[in-house]
């Protein structure tokens, strides 16, 4: 026997592997780059605010710079930067995740303060998506609970979305009632309706849209517009309710990697160029809420008048929010135990 | 041992002197294609509409955009050091386990099969746990500038061990149900230990090795979990072919998504085709035992 | 180390270095990475250990998953061993491309397949709406949970058999059928003993496969608390929590389970083999 066939395959595997090396310095080599670490929906938004700002840089300060992008669920994110994932920049889905990375002493613990608005150059808020017509006619927050409504929403434990929801729900009864028992009750009703937890919000998009399952569809606003945009207008229409949660999806620098990069200065001006007016037009071109008025009242069709409450108003804070609500034997655990 | 045989043509003929009846073997492999309808083709089928739900051109276009092209190279990359790497370690493993009698062979066995247990998400985890940037190894490879975790070497190590026993796993049953006799007999004829093992072993084991090798390959070039975990998600930089595909599937781009995972498909059957290219190859060439 | 201590029957060359390269190798690529698993748990103490791993939905999701991966398995024994007897001693048209399609849920990415399946038999797929004519139900329940499984265990069982069916000696079976024996006595009495190491190797592993399973699970599953939570799906979530020791905890349980599994299946199987010798 002889093995003249596995020289071949030998031969071609080493050169492959030159190949791949070769490609991957070249990648490597070039200008100054800036790593951004994202969460999901957020994939559209950065795309055009990346162009824009490789612009602007390169005209302000004559440097080519080269923005890489990284997205997943903003937990996993979090945790990917925590473990050494050298992120210049983090933009995640809610300031619990930015704190644990704090936490981990890779950027400091007063972050939020750094930057104007909370460190959250823009927001958005928790709409209805149902299918055309509105068929079970689903108007409010306590249409969701009535028997036969079935409700798709992602898990809050693994899902930044999914947390946003729960707490405009929660929200939205307490302030009705001012007990938060009630809110509680209503939850409890909220998730029996449930007949699929994904772990992703976009995950709950898919089994809402290109499933055919549930009859409402708890999701991000941009997401929302999102969904009519890409499955079709014709086929679902979005509700707002009269009240819902501010959702503020902060942004940060992450000290430690940009000192090590000596990336600072771009990282900060990358950040600073968020709020700049020609970044909040593209953010309010994506459907989320701009903090710059002018563009708000540009593109007003988009956001509807919706009464919202901060999360600060109802919860406090991210982290008490986190620890009664969605850690382990939080109230998300209680309303599933028997 | 036979001497080589000399009547070529006689080799490849596999006999087929007795055989079940006709009607069992209908019955058979009516229910394989059944299987194989329900479990393969349908998911299959479903892949290859998506993919070519835009035509050709859009096809073409998902698969030679240069993200995708970055992915195939790092899949390609990541396949060619995982299957020699585990192809040594296998036949080394299997070697000891099936042609010595040792105290702990079940729990060596059961060792090496820990990797199958173990969820790809822990797969991933574990290496984050070990060389991550908490770690005190993890801080002392971040101040010399070497990166594992979130960059290439992360996601090799990571396949290494998500494929780690398949080649072992693939020659062991191998290796017992053929014995030891042939090697002892060659021991005794005064043959050295690495010409026993080149001149008997290999040609016995050569198809599982093989099989082996092309489920390392296969199980390389699709893992997601662990990989998912160790990866850091970098566009064009850190995305393997599965990553590839369900970023695309994130942004809704159903049909590049795939279109991309067709892609796998095409690898898989490649796999297959060079097994049974090797396989015509030995028979030609083969000493028939 | 008096563990894998050759006994004196052995006459072979190459146990040093074989058994060295391939303990070395071992304990490089997986003893010590998931030594750190019980590394993280042991800062936790012993009571919160307990607790994590015995609270009602984390034990809720060990038995779901313990089971699809048991009845997936299963399934997969009979389909692995059907399939690879075809391919081996049967020609029929389409041959060569079931054998080449065989390792497709290998490379098919988990979450390509999850997303397969969920479209299959959601409510407005192929499958789903044909069955939904008699009120079933696959998608977000176990059901649906095996069929994924079912899916991703099959290359397992098929590719431990072929080789050894390939390599099983037709004079045998000739020899029995001289002697008067049926095909059917044949096969349960010569070729099922001879296949069996293989075969339960490959259910072993689609077994073993299946309870780790993640990727293509959790599309299909539902995700329902109680109901149809995977226990890899409690790994992630506490994780998301930044519980890494809570994560670790479950995932030693888990680990442990499987081993002890793996252990039980391989005594089981060199115990046979020495009565098949015999």
């Amino acid at each position: 026997m002889n093995f003249n066939g596995l020289k071949n395959i030998t031969l071609a595997a080493s050169l492959i592997l030159a190949s791949g090396i070769s490609g991957t310095i070249a990648v490597a080599g070039g200008s100054a780059t800036l790593l951004n670490v994202s969460y999901d929906p957020t994939r559209e938004l950065y795309q055009s605010e990346n162009t824009a700002f490789v612009q602007y840089w390169q005209k302000t300060s004559g440097q080519t710079v080269v923005i890489n992008q990284s997205h997943g669920g903003s937990g996993k994110q979090a945790r990917a930067v925590i473990d050494g994932l050298e992120a210049d920049v983090v933009t995640l889905a809610l300031a619990y995740d930015i704190d644990a990375i704090a936490d981990s002493k890779l950027l400091d613990i007063n972050w939020q303060k750094r930057l104007a608005s909370n460190s959250t150059p823009y927001t958005s808020t928790i709409v209805f998506v149902v299918r055309k017509g509105n068929p079970k006619q689903v108007k409010n927050w306590d249409d969701l609970i009535k028997p036969g409504i079935s409700v798709i929403t992602p898990n809050p434990k693994t899902s930044g979305g999914a947390r946003w929801n729960y707490l405009a729900a929660w929200g939205y009864k307490q302030k009705q009632t001012g007990s938060a028992e009630q809110a509680k009750t209503f939850i409890k009703a909220l998730y029996k309706n449930v007949p699929v937890l994904d772990t992703g919000a976009r995950g709950s998009t898919l089994s809402f849209a290109q499933r055919g399952l549930g009859d409402v569809l708890i999701a991000w606003e941009n997401e929302a517009h999102l969904i009519l945009k890409e499955f079709g207008s014709d086929k679902y229409e979005i509700i707002s309710p009269s009240v819902s949660i501010l959702a503020e999806p902060p942004v940060a620098v992450v000290d430690k990697n940009v000192e090590k990069h000596g990336t600072r200065k771009l990282a900060e001006a990358y950040l600073n160029f968020l709020y700049t007016p020609q970044a909040q037009d593209i953010i309010a071109q994506n459907y989320y809420r701009p903090r710059n008025p002018a563009a708000l009242k540009k593109y007003s069709a988009n956001f509807p008048q919706i009464k919202l409450f901060t999360l600060g108003e109802v919860f406090g804070n991210w982290r008490t929010a986190q620890k009664a609500h969605f850690n382990d034997g939080g109230v998300f655990d209680q309303i599933y135990t028997p | 041992m036979s001497q080589p045989d000399t009547n070529n043509s006689k080799a490849p003929v596999v006999n087929k002197r007795i055989s079940d009846p006709q009607s069992v073997q209908v019955l058979l492999i009516g229910l394989t294609y059944l299987f194989f309808i329900g479990f393969i083709f349908l998911p299959l089928g479903l892949v290859f509409t998506q993919a070519f739900q835009k035509g050709w051109s859009f096809y073409l276009e998902s698969i030679r955009e240069p993200y995708a092209i970055e992915a195939v190279k790092l899949t390609l990359l990541t396949v060619a050091i995982v299957v020699p790497i585990n192809a040594v370690f296998g036949v080394s493993a299997a070697w000891a386990i099936t042609k010595f009698n040792f105290k702990g062979k079940t729990a060596l066995k059961s060792l090496l099969d820990l990797p199958f247990a173990v969820s790809p998400v822990i797969a991933g985890l574990i290496f984050v746990l070990l060389v991550g940037s908490r770690t005190p190894f993890g801080s002392w490879l971040g101040e010399h500038g070497i990166k594992i975790i979130f960059s290439t070497p992360g996601i090799i190590i990571a396949t290494i061990f998500v494929t780690f026993p398949f080649i072992a796993r693939e020659l062991i049953p191998l290796m017992e149900a053929q014995g030891r006799d042939e090697e002892e007999a060659a021991l005794t004829l005064g043959a050295r230990g690495w010409q026993i093992f080149g001149k008997i072993t290999l040609p016995n084991i050569r198809w599982g090795l093989l099989y082996g090798m092309i489920l390392c390959g296969a199980r390389s070039i699709g893992e997601f979990g662990a990989v998912s975990v160790v990866s850091g998600h970098i566009r064009g930089q850190t995305n393997t072919i599965p990553l590839h595909v369900e970023i695309l599937y994130s942004e809704y781009n159903f049909t590049a998504s795939f279109a991309v995972a067709s892609l796998l498909v095409f690898l898989a059957l490649l796999t297959v085709v060079i097994k049974n290219g090797m396989e015509k190859h030995f028979h030609k060439n083969s000493l028939h035992l | 180390m008096a563990l894998f201590q050759a006994k004196r029957r052995n006459i072979l060359p190459g146990f040093g270095l074989s058994m060295g390269y391939t303990v070395f190798y071992l304990s490089a690529i997986v003893i010590v990475p998931l030594s750190m698993i019980f590394i993280n748990t042991i800062p936790m103490g012993w009571e919160p250990f307990l607790n994590a791993v015995t609270a009602p939905r984390v034990l809720a999701s060990y038995r779901l998953s313990f089971s699809t991966a048991f009845f997936a398995a299963l399934f997969d024994g009979f389909a692995g061993l059907l399939t690879a007897w075809v391919l081996v001693r049967y020609r029929f048209p389409g041959k060569d491309f079931l054998d080449a399609l065989v390792d497709l849920p290998f490379a098919l990415p988990t979450a390509v397949a999850g997303i397969c399946f969920a479209t299959l038999y959601s409510p407005i797929g192929w499958l789903g709406q044909l069955l939904s004519h008699w009120n079933l139900q696959i998608i977000n329940s176990p059901t649906g949970i095996v069929i994924a499984l079912v899916f991703i265990g099959f290359p397992f069982v098929v590719r431990t058999i072929q080789p050894v069916l390939e390599e099983a000696e037709q004079e045998i079976e000739e020899a029995a059928h001289c002697l008067g024996a049926t095909r059917w006595q044949t096969f349960r009495k010569i070729l099922l003993p001879h296949l069996f190491p293989a075969l339960l190797t490959g259910v072993t592993l689609a077994f073993a496969r299946g309870i780790g399973e993640y990727g293509s699970v959790i599309f299909i599953a539902g995700n329902l608390p109680m109901k149809t939570e995977i226990a890899p799906l409690m790994i992630m979530s506490k994780l998301d929590q930044f519980d890494y020791a809570g994560a670790s905890a479950v995932a030693l349980v888990l680990l442990c389970i499987s081993f002890s599994m793996l252990l039980l299946l391989n005594a089981v199987q060199e115990w046979q083999q020495k009565e098949y010798r015999s």
